[in-house]
């Protein structure tokens, strides 16, 4: 083939479109990086802002996963599963050469608001940093505060375990051009105070929607689906909106007792990551804590008039199963505790009538429940369930969730469930 | 009605109601009094035995649950003249004080030790969290777990 002018200007103009095309890509990914400073003296913090912030920290529950099993507080290391692999996280202690020592306020601020790191990489949004771009640069200069004013721990997290592909980080800022919407809190002057107060915290630091909103295929909050409801970990983390299948027996002061304590009687006791969720809440101030049920009660009850539903305890025994092999098993393994007339009861254990996870259409949280058990989250004396996942098999576990949710609720019966138990435990398995 | 159920590899007829915990059906029918009860409702561990290799409370598992799984309790590792390897070391640790939690721990400890021969010390402990002992004996309880560990791949 004969090298024509046209052809070369094609080639030229080819060229031309593909290096703008990487210039502006180089220009989207490129971060500079922050200068390192010199380690702050604890010094310099007032003991107001180490105290500010130590609250603000509690509310974003910092330390969950910024602490591994048994490590070191906010030594990170924890590793945290996605869809997308196993993430570890980082060393958020003041440590100079593992942890954030010479990261001055500014990159400090910078990686929690828009996910990049001292040195200019971006960081993958297992930080959600698509919650905590909304907040105050002042309360985060607080957290700064808090953090530089602890132990520094010198521990290096153990190298990330992506899918293939998934490892270069480069690729982040093309998520964040899509994902990551610098959207600043507004103040609803309509409404109270308190209300903005929780607000603030419930899209900032609390970051509720990371999991309580669905996420899409690429691991984005999807948007016009606030609070929806998303999975956390295997367990379902049920909407938050008038979507909640337990909303009409929600309102502020159970919504306080259940995330500052991590049971609420009517209800139930927080499981799976809820847990360690409501473990933290119990160390918030109850001003936070109370602002934040004030937003939640608004967006789940946006309509509300009149009191809460309670559901009450079936008296007696359905007569029809009595004497049933589903019966005997929970006879054998379940009515020590959750027999109404169980001395458990005046502990404080919530009915399984009011349980959200009995009552919710899907089995997924209630068959959670059964396998991994529940672990009391906050104090030692709150109610605990063993795991039954070796004492029974899938059958008998289908057997008798369907047991308890014709004896308990007035819901109609799941379906397939015991394929659904298979299925979740092989999960748990992985 | 009797259900049959396999303990310590031997067949058994029992006349107990399948709702019956399987930890009472041990102790009052088969007269295997190794597994204690504690609290009745899964928290402490003292009814601690085997079904099919993973330690279970035996006090929240009904019998009628059983089938076709087999039982192992702490009669089926050893005997007073012919102890296991982790009943020696119990022996040798004095892990025992007042010894009521020790028949679970040993049944707990078991399990772990047949899945993973050389744990590391927090996966002990990790593992060991269910069951719980009152004198106070934990450390002695975690040196005769890592000593019968040691024995074992030495000799393994």
């Amino acid at each position: 083939m004969r090298l024509t002018k046209r052809h070369l200007w094609t080639g030229i103009g080819g060229l031309g479109v593909l290096g703008v095309g990487l210039a502006v890509a180089a220009w989207i990914v490129y971060e500079p990086e922050i200068p390192k400073v010199p380690r702050p003296d604890p010094r310099m913090f007032s003991s107001e802002t180490i105290k500010r912030g130590e609250q603000l920290a509690t509310a974003g529950d910092c330390i969950v996963c910024h602490t591994a099993d048994n490590g070191p507080a906010f030594a990170g290391s924890r590793p945290l599963a996605t869809p997308f692999g196993v993430l570890y996280s980082n060393n958020i202690t003041p440590d100079e050469q593992t942890g954030i020592g010479n990261w001055s306020a500014a990159a400090f601020r910078r990686a929690v608001k828009f996910g990049v790191g001292r040195d200019g990489t971006h960081l993958y949004p297992a930080l959600p940093y698509e919650h905590f771009i909304r907040v105050k640069d002042d309360d985060l200069d607080a957290i700064y505060a808090f953090l530089m004013t602890r132990e520094a721990v010198s521990k290096i997290a153990p190298p990330n375990e992506l899918l293939p592909g998934l490892g270069i980080r480069q690729s982040l800022a093309g998520w964040k051009l899509l994902f990551l919407h610098d959207s600043r809190e507004v103040v609803d002057e309509a409404r109270s105070t308190e209300w903005n107060r929780g607000k603030y915290l419930v899209d900032g630091l609390a970051h509720c929607g990371a999991c309580h909103t669905p996420r899409n295929l690429l691991g984005g909050e999807e948007w016009g689906r606030e609070f929806g409801g998303g999975v956390a970990e295997g367990w379902n983390a049920p909407p938050l909106d008038k979507s909640n299948p337990s909303a009409a027996r929600w309102d502020v002061e159970t919504l306080v007792k259940y995330l500052s304590t991590g049971t609420d009687t009517a209800h139930s006791t927080a499981a799976g990551p809820m847990g360690p969720v409501t473990e933290g809440l119990s160390r918030l101030n109850k001003a936070d804590v109370h602002a934040i049920a004030v937003y939640i009660d608004s967006v789940m009850h946006p309509d509300r008039t009149g009191s809460p539903v309670v559901n009450a305890e079936p008296e007696g025994v359905d007569d029809k199963a009595t004497g049933s092999e589903a019966a005997a098993l929970f006879q054998g393994a379940c009515a020590g505790c959750h027999d109404p007339a169980s001395p458990m009861a005046v502990r404080g254990r919530p009915p399984l009538s009011g349980t959200s996870d009995l009552n919710s259409n899907d089995p997924r949280n209630a068959v959670q429940a059964v396998l991994q058990g529940i672990k009391a989250p906050v104090g030692s004396n709150a109610p605990y369930m063993p795991s039954f996942a070796d004492n029974l098999t899938d059958r008998q576990i289908a057997d008798l969730l369907d047991y308890a949710r014709t004896r308990f609720t007035q819901n109609q019966p799941w379906a397939e469930l015991e394929r659904t138990v298979h299925g979740i435990r092989k999960e748990n398995q992985q | 009605m009797t259900l049959s159920i396999v303990v310590n590899g031997k067949d058994h007829e029992v006349a107990s109601d399948p709702d019956t915990p399987l930890l009472y059906v041990l102790r009052d029918e088969l007269e295997l009094n190794g597994a204690k009860y504690g609290c009745g409702l899964g928290q402490c561990g003292a009814c601690t035995v085997h079904i099919e290799n993973k330690a279970v409370f035996s006090c929240l598992t009904p019998v009628g649950a059983i089938g076709d799984r087999w039982v192992r309790t702490l009669e089926g590792l050893g005997s007073i003249d012919s102890p296991s390897i982790l009943q020696k070391a119990f022996q040798d640790e004095q892990a025992a004080q007042c010894g009521y939690c020790i028949a679970g721990m040993i049944m707990r400890a078991q399990a772990l030790l047949e899945k993973n021969p050389k744990p590391t010390d927090d996966e002990i402990r990790e593992h060991m969290q269910p069951n719980l002992c009152r004198c106070g004996t934990h450390s002695r309880i975690l040196r005769a777990i890592r000593r019968a560990s040691d024995v074992m791949s030495k000799e393994g």
